[in-house]
């Protein structure tokens, strides 16, 4: 059976035809719209490596089939600068050494960007571990990752306070 | 992964004609189906996916006191929902325990209650499982065992049900509703999964094709809210099922016992309350000792499957840890580690954390 799917993938929109129910949204990505930033680790929900947001929530992407995701926006590593403009979050992982092999790194992006949103982890550096625990990462990076992630939702605070009386939104 | 029509079906009484097909199976978030799936556990040769059915993605407030919760309600939106955490902590402290924050942004209620266990030799289409193929044997038995059941195995299996979250819903008497061709019904969650007997593989009392449409909560279970912990041990601080858990609930009146709930996690093929030793509790002033002896009765009938006589202590041992936390009264903010017995130790705020 044929099923077309509409999506917007980084702010574009793609209408996809699946000759196959079964493919995943990472396989989508990776395999069919040429995204290899979201990588494949377990395939089965264990390790992070391939989160990416859904309508603005983080989600593993190996264990979610497309073809639910009809009219979805999904936010991809790919998606995150601004041009040659870094997310604060990417800019955090660089500052802090967050990573060493790289590999685990989208994953982590992605789940700090969902992390921040979710404004669950206040500036608890516990609770920012806690948080982050469903996003392994082999090369134990893990103390430059909760660093990054404390500074980068503190840069994304205060880049929406308004600085001149303005509204900076 | 074997090939399946996908089918999204646009209401409820869509589905549910679409399930009573043969070969159909419901698919939520799929962060349990879709794992299944691939490794060949199991595999619907028909998809109905229920993620677009209206109006089951709602928690609602009865005007009796008790709350309805929509089957589609994702894990982390309920464990997150204010009113709902400040009535039923517990609840939202073992939501909080569970798998990861992606994916508890994906799970659903219903998948929650209807995922199915981890058992190595279940997961491996290769191994003898009575529960995945009836009759072909239970390769658990004398294989690794340390993470199975103590209480209500048969020799035909011994493994256990894997969800937090139906740990304190069963303890608080919580209700699952459910429909199909046949109309509507009720089932109370502690008759909802089923222990093995001889038919392992038959594992609750929903019936084919029929759809959890949400689950409720009595207006009583709110007495608890200011008494009531879940506590989980864990093989690693955190993203890791239960060894054992329980959740424990007090509602007091000048230093006594008026009620209490108590139920424990990874001991059997179902959430296990224990009303017995809640009944022990009654009346009781609270102290160490009725809160170890609460214990002794909680695990009475257990006994080891495999290598696993530890869990046993360990449960008698969480039970009267739970009920101590819960007697010191339910933490204003949920803590940094949900559920966790190193952040829980008594008098630390934050206790021992992930580094130490
Ligand atoms: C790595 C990992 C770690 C995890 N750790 C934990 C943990 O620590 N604690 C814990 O409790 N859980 C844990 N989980 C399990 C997780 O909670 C479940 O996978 C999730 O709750 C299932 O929900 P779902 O919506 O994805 O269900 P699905 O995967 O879509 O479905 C699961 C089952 O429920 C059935 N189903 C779904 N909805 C309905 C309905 N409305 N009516 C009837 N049947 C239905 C499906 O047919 C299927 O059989 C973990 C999962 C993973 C992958
Ligand atoms: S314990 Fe149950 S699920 Fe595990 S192998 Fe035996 S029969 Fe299968
Ligand atoms: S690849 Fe999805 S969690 Fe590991
Ligand atoms: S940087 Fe190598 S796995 Fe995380």
């Amino acid at each position: 059976m044929s099923l077309s799917i509409s999506l917007a993938i980084n702010g574009r929109k793609h209408d996809v035809a699946l000759d196959d129910p079964r493919v995943t949204l990472l396989d989508l990505l990776r395999e069919r719209l040429d995204l290899p930033g979201t990588k494949k680790g377990c395939d089965r929900g264990q390790c992070g490596a391939c989160t990416v947001l859904i309508d603005g929530r983080r989600i593993n992407s190996c264990l979610t089939l497309a073809a639910s995701l009809d009219g979805a926006e999904i936010t991809t590593i790919e998606g995150l600068s601004d041009g040659e403009d870094l997310h604060p979050v990417q800019a955090a992982f660089i500052e802090h050494d967050a990573f060493q092999c790289g590999y685990c790194t989208p994953g982590q992006i992605m789940s700090a960007v969902g992390l921040i949103k979710e404004g669950m982890a206040g500036d608890d550096p516990e609770r920012v571990r806690e948080l982050m625990s469903g996003n392994i990462c082999r090369c134990g990076a893990y103390q430059g990752i909760t660093e990054a992630v404390l500074e980068a939702q503190r840069k994304l605070a205060d880049r929406e306070k308004p600085a001149t009386g303005k509204d900076a939104a | 992964m074997n090939r399946f029509d996908y089918i999204k079906p646009a209401s409820v009484s869509e589905a549910v004609t679409e399930a009573a097909r043969p070969g159909s199976a419901y698919l939520a978030a799929g962060t349990n189906m879709l794992d299944l799936m691939k490794v060949g556990v199991v595999g619907p040769e028909r998809i109905i996916d229920v993620t677009g059915l209206p109006g089951l993605a709602d928690i609602e407030w009865l005007t009796d006191g008790s709350v309805r919760i929509g089957a589609l309600v994702r894990n982390s939106d309920l464990a997150y929902d204010t009113r709902f955490a400040e009535t039923f902590p517990m609840v939202a402290e073992a939501l909080l325990s569970g798998a990861s924050a992606q994916l508890r942004n994906a799970a659903t209620v219903g998948g929650n209650l209807m995922q199915r266990t981890r058992c190595a030799y279940f997961l491996d289409p290769a191994s003898a499982c009575n529960k995945r193929e009836p009759g072909s044997g239970c390769d658990a038995r004398e294989g690794e065992n340390r993470l199975h059941a103590v209480i209500g195995f048969t020799e035909h299996c011994i493994a256990v049900h894997p969800s937090d979250f139906c740990v304190p819903l069963v303890a608080l008497g919580a209700e699952v509703e459910v429909e199909s061709l046949d109309g509507k019904r009720t089932i109370p969650l502690a008759e909802f999964h089923l222990l093995p007997g001889d038919t392992p593989h038959v594992e609750t009392a929903l019936r084919p094709g029929e759809l959890i449409t949400g689950l409720k909560l009595p207006a009583q279970a709110a007495a608890f809210s200011g008494h009531a912990r879940y506590l989980k041990l864990r093989e690693r601080t955190s993203y890791a099922f239960a060894v054992v858990s329980a959740a424990a609930a007090l509602d007091m009146a000048d230093g006594r016992i008026r009620q209490a709930r108590i139920a424990l996690g990874g001991v059997a093929a179902k959430p296990w309350r224990a009303e017995e030793a809640e009944a022990s509790l009654v009346g009781a002033e609270a102290s160490p000792s009725v809160f170890a002896r609460a214990g002794e009765i909680a695990l009475a009938g257990a006994h080891p499957s495999g290598s696993n006589a530890f869990k046993i202590e360990l449960a008698r041992r969480i039970v009267a840890r739970a009920l101590a936390l819960a007697l010191e009264g339910t933490p204003e903010a949920m803590p940094a580690l949900p559920a966790s017995p190193f952040s829980t130790l008594s008098g630390e705020t934050s206790g021992v954390a992930h580094v130490a």
